[in-house]
């Protein structure tokens, strides 16, 4: 009986034909099971590992190398919010919003709502600076916003 | 000089602008049809003589990289670098969003020259709307026989894939990216080999930025007089120096009336793009510090302003160059040490690690940025500020990639032109009141 469902590894496979080598589908694996998963649990990065012939080990280095995965112990919540901090947002009061945000919310960057209906984080720059600040929701990205804004976008979010 | 009509931004914005149908109806892969009815050396010859310079930040040749590739590869893959992630740069999105098949278009004729099977697209994650857009696109393509097997009745096949990044800006890096696609962490290559000769599966390799391929279907499109009609010759006193021709995708961000990316000619003057297309500085206020191409660059002075954005102006006044063409504006009520405390952070965030001058100089420049800020900084630590920047990078010779060269530039030159900022705040030995400071998170 393996850890992934079924439907995961016949996704990861699927990938395998548009790459000449098996490794390179390291971070397609990864996204599979953290989409579906909200992490990725050691049971996942060893069967990732069998099925691209890798060790274990070099499935988690690659993952490790990216902050973008989370491990069991810090699961995403249903949704993913990244507000931005870099130049164009903080001049124009990113740091603000993100800390009035974490403030309504009880939460510091990086937590998880208790009933797990979002994850806050902070991020680098989004590359939407003509929209600043603005905030990334799993991946779609809200423009121009304010705390009241930001709060609106989070309360329509499914739980 | 004719009255300039924006090209790369042309159809963005218009109904239905990303689908095929709307692309084809505007004359879209007529320059695709035009480019398989030549040889691929013509193609490149095109493209070389038109001199075309890569938008991705470093402006090489984009002909000359692609005649780099040995004679005899058998197999050739192209890189696309769609992995935008600088400070301040957001003009790939755009167009990937909006009319992503001139970038397609500009993919499949970049194969043709380089005689490339196989292109992948690597895409930062973050970019939910491009993933859509280009996904769409490349469907559509494949159904309507330009990519896949023989396109267009050519004899070549070609396929394109689109490969998700995962948050991390060294991917922009070429050798990153490739690192990367290869199912790795993103670290550097040491160079050379350079990826033409030994890239991406070990085999050789173009990496092209994504704005760079739509100049590319445009230019074999409107002919290379077209292309050599807009920009900056070649400096006659540079003998090195390649020119700056074509149109340019300029961002704007910051403090200014109207953000927003801009298609204007190579050359206009930073003021000129705030005054005359950002709307002016908000609030009625002065540009105290404007950076010219992504954060990396460094900054212009007000008195700078006069710079044209082309790819030798930002370097005259101590900028390390064009870089991305991405302006963010600062106005004259905001203090360059928390400006620079937020540059030194994101390189320090971003250092991919494999090198040690890099990796601890980025950190140990915003730990004394920090320690500034919160009052207990020393007349000392704007001197040993730069005694760590002047240590780190591929210019000292310390570091693999550039990184921490564009981790340096923006502490030389915030120090070197705006010291008063520094000196007056350590002596006032007040705090910040940045809410990140509070907030930790490195």
């Amino acid at each position: 009986m393996s850890f992934l469902s079924e439907d995961l590894r016949q996704k990861i496979i699927a990938e395998l034909p548009k790459y000449p080598t098996k490794r390179a589908v390291t971070l397609p694996a990864l996204h599979h099971v953290q989409d579906v998963l909200r992490c990725v649990p050691l049971e996942a990065i060893k069967e990732i590992a069998e099925i691209l012939e890798l060790h274990p080990a070099e499935v988690h280095d690659t993952m490790s190398f990216y902050g973008f995965f989370r491990d069991p112990e810090h699961k995403l919540g249903k949704n993913r919010l990244q507000v931005c901090r870099s130049l164009s947002c903080m001049l124009r009061g990113g740091e603000e919003v993100l800390a009035e945000l974490c403030q309504k919310y009880h939460l510091q960057p990086g937590d998880t709502t208790p009933d797990g209906k979002f994850t806050l984080e902070f991020a680098e720059c989004l590359g939407a600076c003509e929209g600043a600040p603005c905030m990334l929701v799993n991946d779609e990205c809200y423009l121009s916003l304010t705390t009241e804004t930001a709060s609106e976008v989070i309360e329509k979010l499914g739980s | 000089m004719p009255t300039f009509e924006p090209v790369l931004l042309r159809r963005v914005g218009k109904p239905n602008s990303a689908s095929l149908e709307t692309y084809r109806a505007d004359g879209g892969y007529r320059a695709l049809e035009k480019a398989l009815r030549m040889t691929p050396a013509e193609v490149t010859e095109t493209v070389k003589s038109a001199g075309l310079r890569g938008r991705g930040g470093a402006g090489f040749p984009t002909g000359l990289k692609w005649t780099f590739l040995p004679k005899d590869a058998t197999t050739v893959y192209l890189a696309v670098n769609a992995d935008e992630s600088e400070p301040g740069t957001f003009n790939n999105r755009i167009i990937m969003e909006g009319d992503p098949h001139q970038i397609i278009e500009g993919i499949a004729i970049a194969c043709h020259a380089i005689k490339c099977g196989t292109a992948y697209i690597y895409l930062r994650y973050e970019f939910g709307r491009s993933y859509r857009a280009l996904k769409q696109a490349i469907e559509d393509c494949y159904a309507a026989n330009l990519l896949g097997k023989n396109i267009l009745g050519s004899g070549k096949d070609l396929d394109v894939y689109l490969h998700r990044g995962a948050g991390a800006y060294i991917c922009g890096e070429e050798t990153g990216l490739i690192e990367s696609l290869e199912g790795k962490r993103a670290w550097p290559r040491i160079k050379p080999p350079f990826p033409a000769i030994e890239g991406l599966f070990r085999k050789p390799t173009i990496v092209n930025n994504i704005e760079t391929l739509a100049c590319v279907t445009h230019i074999l499109d409107r002919g290379i007089e077209w292309f050599k009609s807009m920009g900056v010759p070649p400096d006659p006193a540079n003998p090195r120096d390649a020119g700056s021709y074509g149109p340019k995708l300029y961002c704007v961000s910051g403090h200014v009336n109207k953000p927003g990316c801009y298609e204007l000619p190579m050359g206009i003057t930073a003021r000129a793009l705030i005054d005359d297309y950002a709307g002016g500085v908000w609030k009625g206020r002065k540009a105290k510090a404007v950076v010219p191409g992504g954060m990396s660059m460094g900054f212009l002075t007000e008195k700078e302003l006069d710079t044209p954005l082309d790819f030798n102006g930002p370097g005259k006044v101590g900028c390390l160059g064009l870089g991305t063409a991405a302006v963010m504006v600062v106005d004259d009520q905001t203090n360059m040490v928390e400006v620079l405390y937020n540059s030194c952070r994101f390189y320090s965030h971003e250092s991919c690690g494999q090198c040690t001058p890099c990796r601890e100089g980025t950190a140990w420049m915003t730990k004394i940025l920090e320690r500034i800020l919160d009052g207990r900084g020393q007349l000392r630590d704007i001197d040993l500020l730069l005694e760590v920047a002047n240590g780190i990078g591929i210019i000292p010779g310390t570091t693999i990639c550039g990184l921490s060269d564009g981790a340096a530039w923006p502490v030389k030159n915030a120090i070197n032109k705006y010291r008063s900022d520094f000196e007056d705040w350590i002596k006032s030995g007040r705090k910040s009141t940045l809410v990140s400071l509070k907030m930790g998170g490195h």
